[in-house]
């Protein structure tokens, strides 16, 4: 005979499934990063302002020294790299964030808690989706505001906005997995100085076919060129229009390689989250 | 905080009907301790941590674990909060196997880590709702819980500051108030008043004789032997990962051996004073550095001890300022114990 023995400690909440309750954290902990938008709208402010000054800067600082080939406006042509760019700016929110917390023991605090283990990672998820859903739509209203139009449908431009957001999800699976792994602040600075490079050596600010040929090659392969290229397409945008197997197909590589991308450091910040027991 | 706090211990999240059960069994010399730790070993990458370490606490006690950095004791209170996996050993918090049933440990314990593990751009009330929340209290529950927090540990007027505006005894109320915000049967602090001004260890220490007063069982670690002295029922002084000795503060005084001579002379006449009370006493002595004009040694015989030193000293035309017999410190306990001073093994620490 079995007898099933209930623990009064799990009652001091109505029952939930495990789902029930990883969403639940999960959500918890999202209201965390809100409640932080409230305490600090300065600094919200400044980082949905930035990439808008880019726009400015790139648009019309040096904008007018640039000459799409096949004809085209700049800021047209521009947009698109820039929305991007803002998804892939989110990497340093969800890197300092999870370093952050890991470093003060706040991870240690969350680990200590009756609470369900995917929820930590679930509400980060959350928050800085929802961050950057806020930074795209900034952005898209900026692009606007100078004349830049998706000439496409609606449903094309839907889905190039749900490709730039498959970047960010790719590239909250990095942040999550360098801000576990390392709590080294200086770590975390110089990916956000190598976040540069990484940018302009892609389509977004210039065609590739204006590079030199080798270097046209590498910017080709930037996992946020195909995103850049398809989005361009979606909406319509100049400067799509280009050569080679990966330009020719980029919507598949801007579906699948974010795809590549969290399955490879979802498990390694999964497999670094166990590496906390050890 | 003016008061030692008391957490709330209403039901239904207060001690359970079978935690109560388990402790009259303690109580009635039978069954378990509230901690149990038996035959922990730990690695990491090949360098052992914890090498057999040994501990009860029965429940409603304050266990010490005393020791210099890289004796272990982060690594035991981690590994008794289940933050890390022992590599051997057992570990029942509250009757639950850390291993095999983690949430029911992590339901019962409170923990209070060397950082305030808080969110320091949030408010007091909203770290201590968040934690009430994930601690899966209802909503409306966790807001009391919260508010009653703040209540105990004085920081009602600061509820709503962000906590980076608070001083360092604030935010380790803060985090003592997030560790004890579900009545835990197991509080456990890593070195709770480290970084603290002396108000602020007297605050802790108020408040954890008032939780061991409660019956809340109180696992803590620390450097100082004045900490332990004071709040331990039961010490333990670990050393390179191993139990070197426990008791209570009193047995592991008395283990190094009977009273001592404390002479005090002129700094000047110091060195001739030692070689006097060393020759009367027949045992080695001390000569503390940040005590001038101190001399101190271990004696058998109490009164016959005093009564040679001071003939000897008078005998050599010594004048004496102060002489008298005591029990030895804790100090001179853990010097005896680990092979070297408390205050050579915090320096070591520092350097490193």
């Amino acid at each position: 005979m079995t007898t099933t023995v209930i623990d009064p400690a799990d009652q001091r909440a109505p029952a939930l499934g495990r789902l029930g309750w990883a969403l639940a954290d999960g959500w918890t902990i999202a209201v965390r990063d809100l409640q932080h938008w409230r305490r600090q709208p300065g600094q919200l402010a400044v980082g949905l302002l930035f990439p808008v000054l880019m726009v400015v800067m790139f648009g019309y600082v040096l904008g007018g020294g640039m000459a799409i080939p096949g004809g085209g406006d700049y800021l047209d042509f521009l947009m698109p790299g820039m929305f991007a760019l803002t998804m892939v700016f989110g990497l340093e929110a969800t890197m300092t964030a999870v370093t952050t917390d890991a470093s003060r023991g706040v991870t240690d605090r969350f680990r200590s808690l009756p609470m369900a283990r995917s929820g930590v990672v679930l509400g980060r998820a959350v928050a800085d989706m929802l961050g950057s859903v806020l930074g795209l739509a900034v952005m898209l209203l900026c692009g606007l505001a100078v004349g830049w139009r998706a000439h496409g449908t609606l449903a094309e431009a839907l889905a190039a906005v749900a490709l730039l957001l498959w970047l960010r999800f790719a590239f909250l699976w990095l942040g999550i997995f360098i801000g576990l792994a390392t709590r080294d602040p200086g770590v975390i600075m110089a990916v956000q100085i190598l976040v540069w490079p990484f940018a302009f050596l892609s389509n977004a600010f210039v065609p590739t076919s204006t590079m030199p040929g080798w270097l046209g090659a590498v910017a080709e392969v930037n996992p946020m060129a195909a995103t850049v290229a398809a989005t361009r397409d979606l909406f319509g945008n100049p400067g799509a229009q280009a050569d080679g197997w990966l330009a020719e197909h980029a919507l598949l590589v801007a579906v699948v390689s974010p795809a590549v991308m969290t399955l490879v450091f979802a498990a390694l910040a999964v497999r670094r989250w166990q590496r906390l027991e050890r | 905080m003016a008061a030692p706090p008391t957490p709330p211990r209403a039901a239904p999240v207060g001690p359970t009907a079978r935690d109560q059960t388990a402790r009259d069994q303690t109580a009635g010399g039978g069954a378990e301790a509230a901690v149990l730790v038996r035959g922990l070993r730990k690695t990491f990458g090949g360098r052992t941590v914890l090498d057999g370490v040994d501990l009860a606490a029965p429940p409603g006690t304050v266990l010490a674990l005393l020791g210099p950095n890289g004796a272990g004791k982060t690594t035991t209170v981690r590994i008794v909060s289940t933050l890390l996996r022992p590599d051997g050993g057992e570990v029942r918090v509250a009757g639950h196997d850390v291993v095999r049933e983690p949430d029911a440990v992590r339901r019962r314990i409170g923990l209070v880590g060397q950082h305030a593990a808080v969110d320091e751009v949030l408010g007091a009330r909203q770290n201590l709702v968040m934690f009430g929340r994930l601690h899966h209290l209802g909503k409306a529950e966790a807001r009391r819980r919260a508010d009653a927090m703040l209540e105990r540990f004085g920081l009602t007027e600061a509820a709503d500051r962000p906590v980076q505006t608070f001083s360092g005894g604030m935010r380790r109320r803060l985090d003592l108030a997030a560790g004890l915000l579900v009545s835990p049967d197991v509080l456990l602090l890593d070195e709770p008043t480290t970084g603290l001004d002396p108000q602020g260890r007297l605050d802790v220490w108020a408040a954890v004789r008032g939780l061991a007063g409660q019956g809340v069982t109180v696992v803590l670690t620390t450097q100082h032997l004045e900490e332990a002295d004071r709040l331990a029922d039961q010490v333990c002084v670990l050393d390179g990962g191993r139990v070197v000795a426990s008791g209570t503060p009193d047995e592991l005084k008395a283990a190094i051996g009977g009273d001592r001579i404390d002479v005090v002379v002129a700094e000047d006449r110091r060195g001739e004073a030692a070689r006097v009370v060393a020759a009367a006493t027949g045992t080695p002595v001390q000569q503390p550095e940040d005590r001038p004009g101190l001399v101190t040694a271990p004696v058998a015989d109490r009164m016959a001890a005093l009564t040679a030193v001071v003939r000897a000293l008078d005998d050599a035309g010594l004048a004496v300022v102060d002489v008298g017999l005591r029990r030895p410190t804790l100090d001179e306990a853990y010097l005896r114990i680990t092979g070297r001073p408390a205050e050579a093994a915090q320096q070591t620490e520092v350097a490193a």
